[in-house]
């Protein structure tokens, strides 16, 4: 063999000789750069958004051979077992088998659970209620998917959780129901939670008057250790019972809560809000990005669902405000309706939100341990929602 | 597998009452936890051992300590024309300003002085 042809083969294998042949890669290349670019500069959600658009580069670069989507469909038909995508599949593949297990998002919720403080939502128990009504966001985009876009239940079930604002549940949900759309499903959650200080205010300011803005709100009532130790055990034995198919996710946030309330766990506590949760992170963001093949990303519907996401967001900020206004008329005026829309997950910039908002209407607020109790409970209503839709649409 | 929308309405509408019924019967659930953990707090504690609410005599705060001290407790601190959240708000800039724990602080009085 001569050394042109030799040169002549090397350049047939190169990614670049194949990109001429393939523009919907070289479009998911630009689209994992301009990810990247809004994630390290405009720094929307950097930790998981960087790993995402990473996922998404290494997948789309030709020849990388890194993911698999054919073995995954086999392995969902039943013609492959997890061995053989071990044995077959690229590094990504590997990486994807947490995601596909639901492993990584409930070790997530373990370190959110051992980061969280449950204690403004024991001394508020009212505030679950907040959280239950912006939940509203989830159900709302499920019937549009449905009734406008012609979705499939199960995609639109995984849509409707972006309305949950909830990165690891809405990744959970969605790699059990609806896998081919994982990838635009957890862009658009997590873009939509870096970009809540600009989707919530205007809505918040439409449906509340700058009279209900202005309320103070008492402080809260002191919280025993015992009361906090207790709430991780009795969630878990109440809501699994209740709903079973959330016990991965809500069993996780309740141990890794546990771990920080005990005082006796330290170690695993700090493990679990730390390293465990930087190690899984960088998996279940990568492996996420890799799912955004070229051929299966590029399709008007990820377009759908970017829009039904933002709109499940606005939902859920209504639901939450809608019922914060019904408490503030009931309570006399002592509950300010603005924590209500902190009831959509996304600790804890949705509790910032309503603190920014409150403090503007009148400087001397502080809402935002008032808002953390609505906050942390929209992330165990998003949870339930989770279950109930996969009980549901799971079979 | 198609769904019609009045279907999905159903479900929706099952999903919220789903929700709702978890997160009450959460919040039942801490309220009853509350009401047992604060009725055994009552009975542990003797009424003799409230803190009494700050009597003023126009300008002078004064708190009684009747019951026993808080371990690491420094005593009693005068007010002159302070009232005593002000003066909590001043030994805690104080604690802050020279890096020392506010219980190794010992303060006598804290009077308002005016010129």
């Amino acid at each position: 063999m001569s050394i042109m042809e030799t040169l002549g083969r090397l350049a047939q294998t190169s990614g670049f000789y194949m990109l001429a042949f393939s523009w919907r890669q070289l479009v998911m290349i630009v689209v994992a750069c301009v990810l990247l670019y809004l994630g390290l500069v405009k720094k929307f959600e950097p930790l998981l958004l960087v790993g995402i658009a990473f996922g998404m580069l290494l997948t789309n670069l030709p020849g990388s051979e890194m993911y698999h989507p054919e073995l995954w469909d086999a392995y969902i038909a039943g013609q492959l077992r997890l061995t053989d995508i071990i044995h077959d599949g690229g590094l990504l593949d590997i990486l994807y088998i947490g995601v596909k297990s639901g492993l990584y998002p409930s070790l997530i919720f373990m370190g959110v659970g051992a980061m969280t403080d449950f204690g403004p939502l024991l001394a508020n128990p009212k505030s679950l209620l907040l959280g239950a009504a912006a939940q509203l966001g989830i159900f709302a985009a499920f019937l549009m998917a449905i009734g406008i876009f012609g979705f499939d239940p199960n995609v639109a079930a995984s849509i409707g959780i972006i309305g949950g604002a909830d990165g690891p549940t809405a990744i959970w949900l969605t790699s059990k129901l609806a896998p081919d759309y994982l990838a635009p499903i957890a862009i658009a959650a997590y873009s939509y939670m870096a970009l809540i200080p600009l989707i919530q205010p205007p809505v918040m300011r439409l449906l509340t008057t700058k009279e209900e803005r202005e309320i103070k709100m008492e402080q809260l009532r002191p919280v025993s250790k015992k009361q906090k130790i207790l709430f991780p055990i009795v969630v878990t034995i109440f809501v699994c019972l209740l709903l079973p198919s959330v016990a991965p996710l809500l069993g996780c946030l309740m141990l890794g809560n546990l771990f920080k309330e005990s005082g006796l766990t330290d170690r695993l506590s700090d493990t679990a809000q730390n390293a465990m949760m930087n190690i899984v992170t960088i998996f279940l963001s990568t492996s996420v990005g890799a799912t955004a093949v070229a051929d299966r990303f590029l399709n008007p519907r990820t377009l759908f669902i970017i829009v039904l996401g933002l709109i499940a967001f606005e939902f859920a900020t209504v639901g939450g405000l809608l019922l914060g206004k019904l408490m503030c008329k009931l309570s006399g005026g002592k509950i300010n309706p603005l924590i209500g829309s902190a009831g959509v997950s996304a600790v804890p910039m949705a509790a910032r939100v309503s603190q920014l908002e409150g403090a503007r209407a009148n400087p001397s607020n502080f809402l935002l341990m008032h808002a953390m109790g609505p906050n942390v409970a929209g992330v165990i209503g998003s949870a339930v929602a989770a279950g109930f839709l996969l009980a549901v649409f799971g079979g | 597998m198609r769904m019609t929308f009045l279907d999905a309405c159903l479900y929706s509408l099952t999903g919220m009452l789903v929700v709702f019924f978890a997160l009450v019967l959460l919040m039942c659930i801490i309220k009853l936890m509350t009401a047992v953990g604060d009725a055994a707090q009552k009975r542990k504690t003797p009424a003799a051992n409230k803190i009494p609410a700050p009597e003023s005599d126009g300008e002078r705060f004064v708190i009684r300590q009747t019951g026993p001290m808080a371990p690491g407790t420094a005593g009693e601190v005068k007010l002159y024309d302070t009232d005593p959240r002000t003066a909590a708000m001043l030994m805690a800039i104080v604690a802050n300003e020279t890096q020392t724990p506010l219980n190794e602080l010992r303060f006598l009085s804290i009077k308002e002085v005016k010129e």
